[in-house]
């Protein structure tokens, strides 16, 4: 465990020096990268919480990636034309800072993780993937016919959101904020991981009969995972929309929820560090392989096929050996 | 809405079930026996698409076409299953979810550079298009009535496959037992390797009958996947009947949520209000039934408990 520690270490490093190295030299477009990268990290940690520590395949991430997403952009766009989004009950105007909006996308997204979560766990194994997958493109389909917030073409926002103290408009000042989540999240996951109610996750993955012998309700504990996951991965959503300052039917797509689960596949599932690895080695492939071929996406598909046949555990797996201890 | 035009949904419904049902069937076969969930089923769809444009292209013939797509998706799904997932049937789902994912990115690529971005088209025959004359007054295109018989067809050829030939009672022992009919001296690999490659021809037989419908092109396969799942979800996995059942449940649902949902909505909204909010809820009909199904019987209606 000790190697992965110093691992973990080294690649939060990596991922705070390349962007701090972009901005001595003025290269502005590197630390957009690194922002990205750091966004999907943050997305992939929020499902991993699911996926890694409690078992559960949901190939339906991108409903709450897309809702974080589409958070912050209604929000916006409402504050952009200074009309409220709704007068009753109550009055609910648009904004355009970023806490606010964190609040609300973290919020809607783990209410729809909630009411998706306890439909899909009352199965388990092959059709749990199924149901997750089919949800998430009962949203795709959803926002593509719903015409008020610019159904298939999305929504533009001109200005990216503000947050108290920062100009979010420079890259760096961005990205710190984007890295500072990622940390927060990474903390939070790690007092998670470790806490009765992580432990208790995990004894549902490995062993669900044992767990309920012991008093404890799988259903409830993994239902507060999803939630907990469909949550963080919201807030990524929110920052991903800031980041490009559009939204659109895509971020629901279920390529995106197949990105999100390459990212943890790549690092290591279960790895706390393996969504920061994987997404920042997906970021970097995309801006280079893309560079060399317009059909990229073949020898992308033919790396991702060589890890999982090959390179079971991911590359943290590769580097500190298969896991010993038990989490 | 008129009577006629009632009809005319319902038939609609029903084709596009059948449909899904050739793609629900491979799929359930495939994971009932092998215990594999493929999410490169579409690209096997999208394959036979393009197979039958190209000979169709090429000779003029629709029945030629229909061969080269039974053909070319049964021979991609054999290279695919010796090549990559055959190393897959012992591993977890995630892993199967990744391999199958990365193979989808590779197989619309790969289209996409062997037949660029356009998409192609397939023309309905002659002898089939125009359209038929039904009782009652219902004029209802002939080459969507003869997918529905076609569909049929097959469905009844599959029944018969699996209940009354030896290969049907060997994919029914690989569905009970597998290491029982390995030891029973079944070439087991052989008998995956022809289960992928008839899942796959069905996959791309549905994909070329379609395509003379819709357009060919690349991610043509993935929103009919992931229906063809919610139909097994709903059928029950590894349930041929349940695929059938689910298939034209869903079609029918799908078809006339998207008819209907609007007009009723009319009755009690603005005409414009009545549209988008009948087109958003009809969006999300097949998820709905979907859900309602999982919370009255969790292992779908055919799925064993």
């Amino acid at each position: 465990m000790r190697r992965e520690h110093r691992l973990n270490a080294l690649i939060l490093g990596l991922v705070l020096a390349v962007p701090l190295w972009a901005w001595a030299t003025s290269e502005p477009f590197t630390i957009t990268l690194a922002t990205r990268a750091v966004i999907f990290a943050i997305a992939g940690v929020g499902l991993n919480l699911a996926l890694g520590t409690g078992g559960l395949v949901s190939l339906g991430h991108a409903a709450f990636f897309g809702i974080g997403g589409y958070a912050m952009g209604i929000l916006a766009s409402h504050a952009q034309t200074y009309t409220p989004l709704f007068e009753w009950p109550f009055v609910l105007e648009g904004t355009k800072s970023m806490p606010v909006i964190w609040l609300l996308a973290v919020a809607a997204s783990a209410l729809a993780a909630l009411m998706i979560g306890a439909l899909s766990l009352r199965t388990s194994g092959v059709y749990f993937i199924m149901i997750t997958l089919a949800f998430g493109q009962m949203f795709y389909y959803f926002m593509i016919s719903w015409p008020a917030y610019g159904g298939e073409d999305g929504l533009s926002i001109y200005v990216r959101n503000g947050f108290p103290g920062l100009n979010t408009l420079d890259p760096i000042q961005f990205f710190a904020l984007s890295f500072a989540i990622l940390c927060a999240v990474l903390y939070l996951v790690t007092r998670l991981r470790a806490s009765a109610f992580g432990l208790a996750l995990g004894a549902a993955r490995q062993n669900e009969a044992r767990t309920r012998a012991v008093g404890i309700d799988p259903y409830r504990v993994r239902l507060l995972a999803f939630t907990l996951s469909g949550a963080i991965t919201g807030l990524a959503g929110a920052l991903f929309a800031d980041l490009n300052r559009f939204v659109s039917p895509v971020m629901f797509s279920w390529h995106t929820s197949g990105e999100l689960i390459v990212f943890i596949i790549l690092g290591g599932v279960g790895r706390l560090m393996g969504p920061v690895l994987g997404a920042a080695l997906y970021v970097a492939l995309e801006h280079h392989l893309g560079g060399l071929s317009d059909y990229w996406q073949i020898y992308f598909g033919a790396i991702l096929l060589g890890v999982v046949l090959f390179a079971r555990g991911g590359l943290i797996g590769l580097i500190v050996g298969r896991e010993t201890a038990h989490d | 809405m008129t009577f006629v035009l009632l009809v005319e949904q319902v038939l609609n419904g029903l084709q596009f079930g059948v449909m899904l049902f050739l793609m629900a069937a491979g799929l359930t076969l495939i994971f009932g026996v092998m215990g594999l969930i493929n999410l490169a089923h579409g690209s096997l769809y999208m394959v036979g698409a393009f197979a039958a444009a190209t000979v169709a292209g090429a000779t003029g013939s629709f029945l030629l076409a229909l061969a080269a797509s039974l053909g070319a998706a049964a021979l991609a799904g054999a290279l695919v299953e010796l090549t990559v997932i055959r190393r897959l049937y012992g591993r977890d789902h995630l892993d199967q979810v990744l391999a199958t994912f990365a193979l989808i990115l590779i197989f619309s690529e790969g289209t996409r550079w062997l037949f660029g971005s356009f998409p192609l088209y397939l023309d309905i025959p002659p002898a089939l298009s125009g359209p038929v004359a039904l009782p009652f007054g219902i004029d209802y295109p002939r080459y969507r009535l003869a997918l529905i018989g076609i569909g049929l067809a097959v469905a009844a050829a599959l029944f018969l496959l699996i209940s009354r030939t030896r290969l049907g009672i060997q994919i029914r022992a690989g569905e009970e037992d597998r290491e029982m009919i390995a030891a029973l001296g079944v070439d087991i690999s052989k008998l995956y390797t022809l289960v992928f490659a008839l899942g796959a021809a069905l996959a791309g037989l549905a994909g070329a009958l379609i395509g003379a419908i819709q357009s060919v092109q690349v991610g043509m396969g993935e929103p009919v996947l992931i229906l063809a799942f919610v139909v097994i979800v709903i059928g029950g996995i590894g349930s041929i009947r349940g695929a059938l059942v689910g298939a034209i449940l869903v079609g029918l649902t799908d078809t006339l949520g998207r008819a209907l949902l609007p007009v009723l909505f009319g009755l009690v909204m603005e005409p414009a209000a009545a549209m988008s909010a009948g087109a958003s809820l009809a969006s999300m009909a097949i998820y709905i039934l979907m859900a309602a199904v999982l919370i009255l019987r969790p292992r779908g209606l055919f799925g064993r408990a």
